[in-house]
């Protein structure tokens, strides 16, 4: 009795055991060849990541998988080792993960523009000005209580240009943001949009995201300041240092950062957002910076996002120096 | 605005009824996911629950208080030290669990062992004393007199084992923080009706929504039924 007994309860613990370890091996099966890349939010929110992930995938065996967080959380994930490539947009910030060795072979591979986005009635009366009179503007008209701001508030790319932009105004940011019409949304890039649509706000958006929400209906707010040399964003990949962090998909994040660079991947990025929202939600930054056929960004990007006159210094590369020609 | 409501109804509707891929798939993980959570939680929470409800030793009052203690343990503050666990940087990193399925299914698990835990002690506490008395005075030994207590308890274990799926399979802290929501790999409905509300595509939010809610109540009224027609 007892015997027949132990012997159920030993298949039934096999059972359990062989049933989860079936899940468990059926549901990962697909994590071999895989790439994780923690991205800023703007290229995932904007769909323009699955639509690269399409085309890679179509070419070669690896898996991608996006960590959609904004670039201070991206920064974190690579230094921990949680992410083989980052996909960023604060060229500060980027500077320090280069410098302190975590990352390597940086490449700038698109670029466009932030915009002060607001409500259609511009309680500020914004439109029109530079940037710096636009924030002065805001302010007074959050203290007289007629308008608000809502800030990313989670050390994005989009936050630390929000930050660096009050600070170039002229504004101290811990007294700013205990002000009670200073919105901190904690948010991902689509989210804050919405938070600022809701409340009629103003807030900082790069072009892309906001152009995709907007004829998407999801916002009604419009671009108010825009296309200024102060509002340039700037995107680029950096893999993880595989001698910092031996387990990272080195040789997968360099396959495809040599895709985002290539003609093709280039191409995609031009494309992609043309047909339903009658413009490029980014563009390509390679060619341009290659063969400065637009002086004038081109310039604009070396002053803004390059380190040294270089996008990528040689110490901080490793392999791959056809990346660079 | 209220068309959007009723517009996103009918458009989830098409989307379940035409059995919609990127609904099935993530439906179908989903119910792995917190399945497999569940089967390894009373892998070690029956016999926890056992010797809990029915042994006699000290400390068992501060072992059940913790477990109570822990019913409602905040799905982020557990997500964010398993994060910190399953993390490269973390103590068991090297078994390069972040971001995988196997890491929601042990995070859901430990979430929601003290349900499973504390829900079978109380039922077996409830059980009569006598029986297993009973059982041994004719003469059944130990292990036999508690799986003749387990087994007038059945009612309770089976509706702690329905709480702990349905706690697990609706919560979304723990599946954000180590799954990450990688669409194909580790997004599940709860991670997914967050972000694709964000993204704006509140049809897919909505037909998940109705599928999770489809799921949890369907799963509640049905044992509910066949308990119902055993007694």
């Amino acid at each position: 009795m007892r015997k027949t007994y132990l012997v159920w309860v030993a298949l039934l613990v096999l059972a359990v055991i062989g049933s989860v370890a079936g899940t468990m091996y059926y549901l990962g099966a697909s994590t071999k060849n895989r790439l994780l890349i923690s991205t800023t939010t703007s290229l995932y929110d904007t769909g323009l990541l699955d639509t690269i992930e399409t085309e890679f995938e179509t070419k070669y065996s690896i898996d991608l998988n996006f960590i959609s967080v904004g670039t201070g959380i991206a920064i974190q994930h690579a230094q921990r080792g949680d992410a083989d490539l980052i996909l960023v947009h604060s060229p500060t910030d980027e500077l320090k993960f280069l410098t302190e060795g975590t990352g390597v072979n940086r490449k700038i591979i698109a670029y466009n523009f932030f915009a002060i986005v607001g409500p259609e009635t511009d309680p500020a009366q914004i439109r029109g000005t530079t940037p710096f009179q636009a924030l002065s503007k805001i302010v007074e008209s959050g203290r007289n209580g007629t308008t608000k701001w809502v800030s990313r508030g989670d050390n994005s790319g989009t936050h630390v240009k929000e930050k660096s932009l009050w600070r170039a105004a002229g504004f101290n940011l811990t007294t700013l943001t205990k002000e009670s019409w200073y919105i901190n949304a904690g948010s991902g890039i689509g989210e804050t949009l919405k938070k600022a649509n809701y409340f009629s706000a103003y807030t900082l958006a790069d072009v892309g995201t906001y152009l995709k929400y907007y004829k998407d209906g999801l916002i009604s707010l419009k671009v108010l300041v825009e296309q200024e040399k102060d509002l340039l964003n700037v995107y680029s990949a950096i893999a993880v240092n595989q001698t910092l962090h031996p387990t990272v998909n080195f040789d997968g994040a360099m396959a495809f950062v040599r895709f985002l660079i290539s003609d093709e991947g280039q191409q995609i990025i031009e494309q992609y957002g043309k047909d339903d929202y009658g413009q490029s939600l980014f563009y390509p930054a390679v060619r341009l910076l290659k063969e400065n056929t637009e002086p004038t960004i081109a310039q604009w990007i070396k002053e803004y996002a390059f380190f040294n006159d270089i996008e990528c210094p040689p110490e901080y590369r490793k392999g791959y120096p056809e990346l660079y020609n | 605005m209220g068309n959007e409501i009723i517009d996103g109804l009918i458009k989830a509707l098409q989307l379940i009824l035409s059995g919609d891929p990127t609904v099935m798939e993530i439906t179908g993980r989903s119910i792995l996911v917190s399945s497999s959570a569940t089967m390894l939680s009373v892998l070690w929470g029956l016999p926890a629950a056992t010797i809990l409800g029915l042994k006699r030793f000290r400390g068992r009052f501060l072992l059940k208080g913790f477990f109570n203690a822990m019913l409602g343990i905040p799905t982020v503050a557990l997500g964010l030290v398993l994060y910190l666990f399953f993390s490269k940087a973390g103590p068991i990193g090297f078994l390069h669990l972040l971001y995988s399925p196997s890491a929601m299914i042990i995070g859901q698990a430990i979430l929601i062992t003290p349900i499973t835990v504390s829900f079978i002690a109380s039922a077996i506490e409830s059980v009569d004393p006598e029986i297993k008395d009973l059982a041994k005075t004719l003469g059944a030994s130990e292990t036999e007199a508690s799986i003749a207590v387990l087994k007038e308890s059945m009612n309770g274990v089976v509706l702690a084992i329905t709480a702990s799926f349905n706690r697990a399979i609706a919560e979304l802290g723990v599946v954000l923080m180590v799954g990450g929501n990688i669409a194909g790999l580790t997004s599940v409905l709860t991670t997914t009706i967050a972000l694709e509300t964000t993204k704006g595509n509140i049809e897919l939010s909505i037909a998940l929504a109705i599928i999770l809610l489809l799921i949890v109540s369907v799963l509640s009224i049905s044992i509910n039924l066949i308990q119902r027609r055993k007694t």
